[in-house]
Order: C-alpha cells, then structure tokens, then sequence
C-alpha cells in the first residue's frame, strides 16, 4: 500500500432513518469505521441519528450528533481538520453534501482528500446526462431519456419518446419523486413535484416487464475488479428495486445471461472510474439479450448491505479500504481469513430479500407500489430452495402472514387487477389467483413475474393441497411433512392445513406438529455462509437453518457458555435501528463478561446482523419454532429477550412453557405487564392511578362506558408496539368507523377503550432494575401535550420542565411496579402528569425506543448495566446522578410523508416516524434547533403561514406568532387564525382555504410560488372536512418540500428556538466535549 | 408429492447420500467432484473435461433456464454447448427444477439427461458432500437409481481419458482465414475454437496424438481436456518438436500441464482440484488480478520448471500455478480457462495475446 500520510478521516453518516435511507447506513458506516480503526486511522463521525450503532464511541474517536448539512460539516472540517473524508458510507444525503463541499471548494480550502471514488465521477453517475454521455462513449446502453428543468420541456420530451414514460428526479434518494405517466396530466403534476425536490427531471420510455437485474461491483486503484453478488427482483422493470422482492444470486439468467452483464459492469465501473464499491442495475429483456443500464449508485447502498449479508463479503469495509489506498490483493476474505478478498463468493444457498411496508398506519396512503419507495424496513431469507426461502420471508415481514399460503383469507375485489397492478401484498393475491384455477401462464401474463417464479408458488400451492386433503396430524405421511418442511412451511401452516376451523389457537397444534417431525427425525440441519460454498474450510459463525441438507456445519460444545440475544427483526415503524443498538450493545457486554454471544436476526440492514459481532449469528426467523429449533441446538446458559424491541418479548410465555431459560425478568411478571387486566389490577393494588379504562366486547358497553368518561376516548387492542390499531375517536360516528378495523386487527383479544386525558404533560420512565430493586433510570419530558404518540413526540432528557414534585411521584411509583413485577433488567413506564396527578399508561420489561437516547445523552449504558444483571452479575448505582447535566438532549423524529404519496402528515396515536435524530445543546432552544434542522427543516427566510387550530391552541401560539413578527418574518393566515392574529395587533396577509376557490390569495398558490417557506398547521378537530382542507395545505407542504409543524407546542417551541438563536449559534462540540 | 425415483450415491468411503433421480435410469460411477459455479450447467455437462467424473453442483439450484437447442449449429458446432454431448458420468445438486423458464430453452434438464442416457440425482446435501470431498480428497462415487443393479466403482484417472475425449480426424474451422492455428484436441471445448475464429483464425483442429509439426502453422494451440496428463505423452513430444520450430505456442488447462511437462517440470494430482468461476489468479510480479473460470485436478510444480521458464499466473487462494511462459521464446499457457464458458470473461485477452504474436 502506498504511503499516503492519512491520520484522520471524516465520516459523514446519513441521519435519521427514513424510507429510502434506513439502517443499512449504519451498517456501511459502522464497518468503513472498523476498516480505520485497524489502520489506527483516527476517526471524526458527523451523524445526527444518536440510536444507530456507529455513534458509539467503540466504533468512532470523535461523534458530532449534528445535521450532514455542508454548513456544519465545513464547521467540523474547520475544528477538525481531517487528512480525508469518506462520502460513499452514508447514503445519499452523505454524497449530495460531499458533492456540494466539493463544488463549494470548501474540501480543497481546508486540503481535505477525497477517499475512494473521486468526486468527479461520483458527479458523473449521479448527473443524468453526463452518466448517459459516459456510457454511450464505451457504447453501453443506457434508457433513453431526457434532462429537463421545467414543465414545458416535459412535456415535449414525453411526446417525443411516447407515454407511458417515467418520470426520475435527479439526486433523490430511493427513487423520491420518480414515477410513471400515462398521461400529461399525470405528467404535469409529477414533475411540478418532483422539480422542487431536485433542479431537474428525467423523461424517460418505460420498459414495463423487462427483468430487474444488479451487480454489486468492487474496483481498486490498480483497476482490479470483482463483482461480488448479482441479485434478481422477482417482481419486473416498474417496481424500484427497494419495493420489490429480490433474490440472489440471479436465478433465471443463464452464463451468457449472467457474464454479459457480469462483463458489462466491468466495464462500467472501469470507465467511470469508481474505487471502492458501486452498484450497476440493469433492465434486462426476458426475451432477447437486450438489456439497458438503468443506473449506477457510486456509493455503498441498500443492495450493498444486502449483497453483504448475502454473500458474506463485506463490501463497506473494503470499500474503505480500498479507499485508503489498499489493493484487492492486500486484503483477505474476511470469512475464511487465508484466502484473497480478490474474489468472487460463490453461494450454495439462495437469499431472498422482501420488503416490509407500513402503509396500514398511514391515512389517504395508495397500497399500489411502484417506482418510488415506500417501505419502512427489509428482511433477507436464506434457505436452499426458493420455495423455503419466500416462506420463511414472508413470515419474516411480520405482518401476520405465515408464509406464502395458509394464512387468512384476503378479501380482493378483482383479482386479475390486483394481480395487473402490483401492491404491497401482490403476492398473497397469486396464491389466491391459484386457488382461484389460473394457471401460471395467465397469472405470468398479468404480472410479468418470470414464470420460473410463479412454478415455485405453484409448488408450495400443490403441497399445501396435499395437506388439506387430510383431517389429523398424525395423518401426516413421512414424505409429505418432509416436503412441506423442504418448501418453508412452518408447523404453524402444516397444522392449519390440515386441522383447518379445528386449529383451536395454534400454538397446541404447532407443537404436535414439532413433536410428529422429532418421531420422524425430520429436523433442520444449520449451515454456515462461507463465501465459497465449502471449497476452504472456514472458521465461519455465520449460520443459516434449512431442512434441505442433512448434517450440520458445526459441532456443538453443548456446555452450557453460550447467551442467545433474540433481534428485533425487520425495521418498521415503532421499531427499528435503537433496537439493534441495544441488541448490540447486549452482545458485546455477553461477550465482555466471559460468555459466548449468540444473535438470531434476519434484517439485513443491521449491525447486530453484521457476523463479527457476535460469536455465533443465526441469520433466521424470530419465530416460537425458529428459536426453539436454535435453543435445541445451542442448550444456552440463558436467552435474553429484552433488547429486541417487542417480538422477543412476545415470545416469552410460550418460551418458558417449554422450559427456556429466560434472563432477566420472567416470562410470568412479562405477562403480567403485558396482559392489560393483570397490569390494571396490580396497579389498582399498589394505588396507583391510571386512565380509566375498560375491556369491552360489544357496541353497548363502549357506549355506557363513554357515558361515564366522556370523549374522547383512547381505543386499542392488547399487546400492541408503536400503537398499532389505536386510535383517538372524539365521537359516536368515529369511534365506530375505527371499531370496524381493529376488530379485523385482533381477533384474540378484546377491544379496550380508555380515557383520554387532554393537555397533560407524557413522561418517558427509562430504567434498569435488579430483583426489583431501581438500579439506574432516566426521566424524559416529551415537549407535545400527550395523544402524540412517544415514537413520533420531541423528547428532551433531563426534563426541562417538570415539577420536582412530580419527579419525586414518579420515581416512587416506579420503585413500586419495579418491586412487584421483579423486575431484573431493562424496561420503561410512560407517565401522563397534570397537575402533579401521575397516571401510568403502559409498562414494557423490556428495553424502549428512548434507551440509546437516554444512555447517550448521559454517558451512562443503560443496556450494558442491564445486561449484566441479566447475567446475574451483582451491579452497583452508577455514582453520577443522571439529571445533573449541563446540557440538553432532544430526540426529534423524522417523517417520510414526502413519500407516502398521498399520507396526511398530521401525528396522532399511531406512530408515523420513520427515524430519529438526538441532538445535545447547552440550552432546550439549541439543541432542538439542532435537532429540527438535522430532520430536514430549514430556518424560514421569507414567510410563515399559521392556520392554528382551536381556540386554545391559537391562545397558545399567540406569543409564537408575536415572535415572528418582531423578527421580522411576514405572515399569511387562514381565515380564523388571521381574525385572531388581527385582533391582538399583528399584522398578517390572509390567505384562503382550497374549498375557497374563488377567492384570492390561495394558500396552496403562495406555496408553489414559494412565498411560504414554513407552515405551521394545527388541525382544529378529525373531523372530515376540517380535514379535507387542512390536508390539502399540509399534503401541498410536503409534496413542494416546504417544512410543515403540526403541533401547537414543538411549533411554538421551535419558533422560540429560530428566533432566539441563529444557526451561528449552535456550538460545534463533539459529543465527548459536553 | 415428487414421482422421481428414489436414488442414492454412495462414495468410496462408504458415505451414503439418498436422493431423487431426475436423469436416465440406470446406474454410474465416476470420480467425484466438485464444482461451485452458479450458472452453466449446460455448458459444464459439454466440458469434455469432466469426462468420466460425476458433477457435484455446489449451488443448490439446478434446471431453473432448462437446456438451448442441441441442433442448432453456428461455425461447424454446436451454438450453445461447449461439445456435442454430456460429458461427466452424473450431475448431482440439492434441488432439481422441473419447471424451467428461459427463451433459449427448449428443453428441461431432466429431458436431455435422460436423452443423452445420463444420470442425475437431486435431493443430496450437496454441501455436506462437498465437505467430505474436501478434507478427504476427490474420491470414487457410484450412483444407484432405485430397481436399477448395483455396479463396481470406476476410476476414470486409470484411463487415457484425453484420447476419449479427443477429435479422431482433422477438423478445420475459419477456412481461408490468415493464421493457420493448429488446436490440439485434448478434449476441447467449442469456445476455444470461436475465441480463436473470432480473432481471425484458420483452426485446424487435430487428434491429441497427431503429428501436427508435419502442418505448416503460424500458431500452435493446445486445448483443455479430461483426466491425468500423463497419459498424454504423445502430444508432449510433439509439442517438444515444436519447441524447435519456434512458433508461438499457448496452453489451457491440460495445455498447460502438457507445455510444462514439454518444458521439464512435474505435474501432480491436487486433493479436490479447482472447478468454479470464481478463482481468483494474479500475473505474477504485477498487480494484475483476474477472476477467472476452472476446471482441473492436477496442477504444474513450477518448482520444477527449468531456467528457461518462469510461472506467469499464480492462484491467489493456494498459491498453486496458473500459468507458466517462457522466457524469451514465444510460449505460454494458463491453467485457467480464459474462454470461460460457463464464468467470467475477464481472461479472454490471453486470446489476443496469442493472435498478436501471430502477426
């Protein structure tokens, strides 16, 4: 390696997650930080998002929580001043502000050296026209497209290639404002929106039904090149790639197939001059060997965690360093250590990714998936046949399904549509079209899905058949349960194929179906993932479990060593990167206390699925079976299921009911906490007041009991996460429309039905306890009133504002609910409080969302304390007392309603967020400044438009509105909110609701002229046509990217913030320099 | 349910594997080995390098693009297959697809199998198998399809499997092109000879133990083939002779192992060989990699190269030649295959290198 004298380097990390640009950031950038570190390299990190892994000081020298905005990198650079800077592991947002350093000059002012890919050719990948201008000079095909910066030419561009066209915004993330036209009405409207997002627009002929092919392609500065894993969508051309189902390695390609392209990235990536790793996606007709360069990513990207996790190979970590200089020669393959990283890995298995949407929790949301994003999370199966691994996928998603088949009927209006235009459960809708009598010829004809595809389904369809032509278990032939098992079934789905109505609850039947498969000596081997499909031995601890093999990989020690940490699984709104922060952080404090740490996770995006992190990873299912099936093997010391967020947690009875041995608090007080009845009674017990509730079965007990509290009233279904299904009703008429759907939502439990406590204050009680005993806790101050839910709420730590009195109550009823429920380990109560009156709302035993926020702001590691006494390790009170710190924390959230097309952007109960940031300032105003701006708001420059609600809420942002006045801003409201403002002296422009047609100014005309550049609107009630107007001023706000607030008090405390402070005012400090 | 037949393969060692047969319903034996490419099967069952082996197929899937046409012609052979038959005694893979789903195909796996009366079995922990062949060695394997009889084991490496595989006539390929190559048949494959016309080459194609210094050639071209090359000798003394002539000459794979033992050195049997796509080989004394497509169980002892030749690739896994050239004289080979078939095609300008010396 050539001397190069690079003692520092600058990382830019990608922020908070959001659709498009999730988790495997942390991934890219935790192993690019590992990659320095091995070379003694010091390392600066600026990344806002204070959950994720690599914002942890064993990964990073120097963490800045601040926005990866060009301002406040310059300002690092200027404090910093580093010898080079990696743009390639953050993301988009990490390339965009590199990119703007560059042409700024400021990376040359301060003689910062560009690692990896030189920012030229990073430009010329991400520009259109000059990526296209590229290619055809090697004669490479690329879609033949025009570059436009306004609606007239768009126009001319899409007559000229002929409708359908796509429509792709430049420098977007994940596809965002990208999407096909049929027409020029649809045309118009997209690339009005999508030109205030990016300076220009592609037009371009749409290539529906060709396949989706890409190769994850690595190059070093000696022009060697590898291409480390090709990947497949099984869905066709017109579903990004993040939205469709993909597989590797390429399965329906043959060797001309695959080495052409194989040849042609090779190509590519030598032509522009990429060094470190890059991703080349192609169109590919599935009728000739015609193929189009879709496009080129020049940096680390999702497919590139997910090539990672399929292969073996660890892309960001040779990426970096390749970037520093190395050769592909230099480096070893990191599985088996003796053979050269110059090569490509050969799989003897298959992985599927799926996606995983959340598009149940928005409103106005379209189900139909296409060419821009819109899924929150992913999981990655792997398995030696296609039909086990899109069984286990499915069950991955978490989204009720057991697999392909056998899980509850849908209920689908028109088929051959539902097939035609593809959504997110397309693929439930071909099992139905099998039971249905299409053949798969039809089914192909109306999806475009490779038929090779649709065979497999077809498989699983026929085999399910078979069972469902028998009554009992133990009717179930040798061969036929191998089969099934061969294919993915779970005992779940073989059970309820064969007992059909007669399943009773599942679990009873699932469990004779495992003790059948024992008789029969029908049980998965586990495999490892070696990078070479067993050619070299390799000393491997990354492990898959088939039923399609017939011994295992590895010798068990069986001595009793080993702590199985349970993941959080697929990311999804209400749980993602904060849990596999505490899944890692469990691991590493496993392994520091002596124990050998054992992960089960299946999300690809993870660090805590990264192999080094543990001593042995199970990438497989969070199932009850799945993680018996690894107990079994493993006869651990114990299994902690308290830091994968809510999945482990629900396993813990049915766990326990089979002898597991679960650390920290047991499977019996879990219940306790988690059954609504036992919880109420307990607290009732202790004297401890909650919101008055009920668990009710018919219409006429909800009504009596809302006679007795009045609206509005809380509504939800047990065992919920992230408040699925549940919802605020403030009448008769909503309460009933909601009903409808959360009886579809849980048909095991009953509906409960709460009070709902207005204007009053939600705490966040953060805590580690011992035998009961309160070992460590954190109280946090959410800054919206509650009936925001505490994913999607402003936190700050230490509370800024709350009563000593009411500190005081809350530690003390803690203490009480620690001791009665045992509590050893980590868990979290959420308060309401008014005037001094604590209620408690919910109660996990497990480690919350806010744990990486609380542990980082302090300085104090909840989970590592936690983990120890789960281990049974005695644990002293840490000496610092938490509250006294000289500076603020906030946690603010970022929402991915620009991609929700559609979505009303308005928070409720049910969680919305997509991510986090946690920002540190010396004062509530700058750290939430801080945090506001790392989420994707800017400091208005022009003016604010309030429509503020209620009359409350608009008595409470008077003084806000008065602050934006005297400095200066110029103001525009709607009708109410302009009389009010009028009649306590400040001036404002009144402007008119969309339902006012007729009348001038229109608010939704000044913000596409962008006289607006920040909205402030409060919806007054849920009614619908309060909502009607409302939505279209906020939906207009997202969709022109214009900030948008819908909650008087973050609104009023924001507006506080930007007009006390300047952006200047923010103090560039390193997290260790608080 | 399936209704292939029950099967199973039972190696020297006495491990058993049971499967399902989705070939020709007898029974076979071979030596066992294995190859971890994941696309090709059409083009490594033509290989006439894998004559008398049974295939081991790493990845899992097999048949998914079913099999191109085995008619149609381009250039004197076959369009699409690397010969014109199935060449290893059986393909063995974890999960055989019935169903296939690919433009060219115009048949499925199973069909040209049992056409071509060759055994395949599936349903096999391929890589528990590959394991075992791994730490122990290639080894013998027999498999029995269900109501078929029991048969002996059958070493291949006893048998001069180059002059099996090997052309028995002449054959010319590019007439009137301007660079007369003559290929030595030590059990080609096609893509050599369409790498070679696609350069402008007049190839004259002849038997392993043919006499070719009698031709009047501008290049000598030794091809690949199956099993030990010390069966090979004749054609080792007729490339001795042609060392006197003085014309570029290049090796692949057996051509390798041949050229060196005309050059002196020694050859030996590796444990499991290399058979894949993903071997990764650098020129030595550069920084120039490749990853490059294999198929062999020996490899050349450049230890016992004499002074005149020095190793020109070198295997960065094992550090195992691949690749010797002379020094000063216009003589080269690869072990590798740089006309890839099935793999990568990163080495196919070993050709241009050949037919540049020509000029």
């Amino acid at each position: 390696m050539e001397q190069n004298n690079i003692k520092k380097v600058l990382i830019l990390g990608s922020g908070a997650l959001k659709i498009g640009e999730a988790g495997e950031f942390d991934y890219s950038g935790s192993q690019a930080l590992k990659a320095l570190k091995e070379e003694k390299i010091t390392t600066v990190l600026i990344n806002p998002n204070i959950a994720t892994v690599q914002t942890s000081d064993e990964f990073a020298d120097k963490i800045y929580f601040l926005p990866v905005t060009p301002y406040f990198v310059e300002k690092v650079i200027e404090k910093e001043r580093p010898d080079g800077i990696l743009l390639s592991f953050g993301g988009q947002t990490a390339l965009n502000c590199g990119v703007q350093l560059f042409q700024n000059k400021v990376l040359e002012k301060y003689n910062v050296k560009v690692l990896g890919t030189p920012v030229e050719a990073i430009m010329n990948t991400e520009d259109r026209e000059l990526f296209i201008q590229q290619l055809d000079e090697i004669d490479v095909k690329t879609i033949k497209s025009e570059a436009v910066d306004n609606i007239d030419d768009a126009i001319r561009a899409a007559r000229e290639v002929g409708y359908p066209v796509i429509v792709r915004a430049a420098y977007a993330l994940g596809g965002l404002g990208s999407g096909f036209c049929d027409n020029e009405e649809e045309l118009t409207s997209l690339v009005e929106k999508a030109l205030s997002f990016s300076p220009q627009v592609l037009v371009e002929k749409s290539l529906k039904g060709w396949k989706e092919i890409e190769y994850e392609v690595v190059r070093d500065r000696y022009d060697n090149c590898i291409t480390v894993c090709n990947m497949e969508n099984f869905d066709p051309l017109g579903i990004h790639t993040g939205e469709s189902i993909v597989v590797a390695p390429s399965q329906t390609l043959n060797n001309a197939d695959y080495h052409k392209l194989r040849a042609l990235a090779i190509k590519i990536i030598r032509h522009i001059g990429i060094v470190g790793e890059c991703n080349v996606q192609y169109a590919y007709d599935p009728s000739s060997m015609d193929y189009r360069v879709i496009e080129v990513n020049a940096r680390l990207s999702r497919s590139s965690a997910l090539a990672s996790k399929a292969t073996g190979y660890p892309l960001a970590f040779v990426a970096a360093k390749l970037g520093l200089g190395y050769g592909l020669f230099d480096l070893k393959n990191s599985v088996t250590k003796v053979t050269s990283a110059f090569f490509e890995p050969a799989l003897d298995y298959i992985v599927c990714k799926i996606p995983r949407w959340d598009l149940g929790k928005f409103h106005g949301v379209k189900r139909e998936i296409g060419s821009s994003m819109k899924s929150v999370g992913e999981v990655m199966a792997i398995g030696r046949t296609f039909e086990e691994v899109i069984q286990k996928g499915l069950r991955m998603i978490g989204q009720g399904k057991h697999g392909f088949i056998e899980n509850s009927p849908m209920r689908i209006a028109n088929i051959e549509n539902a097939l035609k235009e593809p959504t997110d459960s397309r693929i439930f809708v071909i099992e139905s079209a099998f039971r249905k009598g299409y053949d798969v010829d039809k089914i192909h004809e109306l999806t475009k899905i490779d038929k090779w595809f649709l065979y497999k389904l077809r498989n699983l369809y026929q085999t399910a058949t078979e069972l469902e032509s028998l009554n009992h278990i133990k009717d179930i032939p040798q061969d036929l349960l191998k089969l099934a098992k061969q294919q993915g079934f779970s005992d779940f789905q073989i059970a309820k194929a064969v007992l059909k109505q007669n399943l009773g609850n599942g679990h009873e039947a699932n469990l004779k179906v495992r003790a059948l498969r024992n008789e029969y000596g029908i049980k998965p081997v586990v495999k490892q993932i070696d990078t070479l499909a067993a050619e070299y031995p390799a000393q491997t601890n990354y492990l898959y479990m088939t039923y399609n093999g017939t011994t295992h990989d590895i010798a068990y020690e069986n001595d009793g060593k080993s702590v199985v940490v349970v993941g959080s699984g697929a990311y999804r709104i209400g749980s993602s990167v904060e849990f596999d922060w505490c899944s890692v952080n469990a691991l590493l404090t496993v392994k520091r206390e002596g124990w050998r740490s054992v992960m089960i996770n299946y999300n690809p995006e993870t660090v805590s699925t990264d192999y080094d992190m543990c001593d042995r990873l199970y990438f497989d299912e969070l199932t009850f079976e799945r993680v018996m099936d690894i107990i079994d093997l493993e006869t651990p010391h114990g299994t902690i299921l308290s830091t994968g967020g809510q999945i482990p947690n629900n396993l813990a009875m049915k766990l326990d009911a089979q002898k597991v041995k679960i650390l920290g608090t047991q499977a019996i007080d879990i219940d306790h906490a988690e059954d609504r009845h036992k919880f109420s009674a307990m607290l009732d017990e202790l004297g401890i007041d909650q919101p008055a509730w009920r668990e009710l079965t018919s219409m006429d007990d909800i009504h009596s009991f809302i006679e007795d509290v009045g609206y509005p009233v809380l509504v939800r279904p047990s065992y919920v996460l992230s408040g699925a299904a549940m919802n605020v009703c403030s009448n008769d008429e909503e309460l009933e429309r909601f009903l409808q759907l959360a009886a579809n939502v849980s048909k095991e439990h009953p509906v409960v039905v709460s009070a709902f406590i207005q204007n009053a204050k939600e705490i966040e009680w953060d805590s580690v306890a011992q035998d009961g005993e309160i070992k460590l806790y954190a109280i946090s101050e959410h800054i919206e009133f509650a009936g925001v839910h505490s994913g999607d709420a402003t936190i700050q730590f230490p509370p800024q504002k709350l009563y000593v009195e009411t500190i005081r109550r809350i530690k003390k009823i803690s203490s009480k609910i620690a001791k009665a429920l045992h509590i050893s380990g980590p868990f979290n109560i959420q308060y309401l409080a008014k005037n001094n009156e604590i209620k408690v709302i919910e109660c996990n035993l497990r480690a919350s969302r806010s744990f990486p926020f609380v542990s980082k702001v302090s300085k104090i590691n909840f989970i590592d304390l936690a983990t120890k006494v789960m281990l049974g390790i005695p644990v002293e009170k840490p000496n610092s007392n938490v509250f006294d710190l000289d500076y603020v924390g906030i946690k603010a959230s970022q929402f991915s309603f620009s991609r929700l097309q559609g979505a009303d952007p308005v928070l409720g109960v049910d969680m919305s967020s997509t991510g986090e940031v946690g920002c540190l300032g010396e004062s509530t105003s700058e750290a939430l400044m801080t945090s506001m701006l790392s989420v994707g708001h800017r400091i208005p420059k022009k003016g604010v438009l309030l429509s503020t609600g209620s009359a409350k809420q608009k008595a409470d942002l008077l003084e806000s509105a008065h602050r934006l006045h005297k400095k200066g801003y110029q103001l525009y409201a709607t009708a109410g909110t302009h009389r009010y403002l009028n009649d306590n002296g400040i001036p404002a422009i009144l402007v008119h609701w969309p339902s006012e047609a007729d009348k001038e100014p229109q608010a939704l005309d000044l913000l596409h002229r962008k006289q607006i550049d920040f909205v402030v609107n409060i919806p007054k009630n849920l009614t619908s046509n309060e909502l009607t107007n409302g939505y279209k001023i906020r939906r207009a706000a997202v969709d022109l990217n214009v900030p948008l607030i819908t909650n008087a008090r973050l609104a009023s405390a924001y507006i506080r913030a930007f007009c006390d402070l300047t952006v200047d005012d923010i103090e560039i400090k390193s997290w260790d320099e608080y | 349910m399936t209704t292939l037949k029950k099967a199973s393969l039972i190696l020297e060692d006495g491990t058993k594997f049971e499967g399902f047969s989705f070939g020709a319903t007898k029974s076979c034996s071979g030596e066992v080995v294995f190859n971890t490419g994941m696309t090709g099967y059409p083009e490594s069952l033509t290989d006439p390098s894998y004559l008398g082996q049974i295939l081991v197929s790493t990845f899992p899937l097999i048949g998914n693009y079913g099999v191109p046409s085995r008619q149609e012609e381009f250039d004197g052979m076959s369009a699409y297959l690397e010969s014109e038959k199935i060449h290893p005694q059986a393909i063995v893979c974890q999960d055989y697809s019935t169903e296939y789903s690919h433009w060219q195909s115009v048949s499925s796996l199973s069909d040209w199998l049992i056409e071509e009366n060759v055994v395949g079995i599936c349903g096999i922990d391929t890589r528990a198998l590959t394991k075992i062949l791994r730490d122990k060695g290639s080894m013998l394997g027999k498999i029995i399809v269900d109501g078929c009889s029991n048969i002996d084991f059958y070493d291949p490496n006893k048998e001069n499997l180059v002059g099996k595989a090997s052309c028995k006539e002449v054959i010319e390929y590019g007439i009137g092109n301007a660079k007369n190559v003559v290929l030595v048949d030590c059990g080609v494959k096609n893509n050599i000879i369409r790498c070679l016309l696609r350069r402008g080459a007049h190839v004259i194609r002849v038997p392993w133990d043919y006499d070719f210094t009698t031709i009047d050639y501008d290049g000598l071209f030794i091809s690949n083939g199956p099993g030990n090359p010390d069966f090979a000798e004749a054609t080792v003394a007729n490339i001795k002779k042609a060392f006197g002539i003085g014309k570029p000459i290049c090796g692949i794979c057996m051509g390798n192992q041949l050229l060196s033992k005309a050059a002196g050195a020694k050859v030996y049997k590796l444990k499991y060989g290399h058979r894949g796509q993903n071997q990764p080989v650098r020129e030595v004394g550069t920084n120039h990699c490749f990853v490059s497509s294999q198929n062999h169980g020996f490899a050349v002892d450049t230890t016992s190269l004499s002074a005149d030749w020095e190793p020109y690739f070198v295997n960065m896994n094992d550090g195992t030649n691949e690749g010797i050239k002379h020094k000063t004289k216009p003589f080269f080979s690869t072990q590798f295959h740089p006309e890839a078939c099935g793999g990568p095609t990163d080495t196919e300008f070993v050709f241009d290198i050949f037919m540049d010396l020509l000029k």
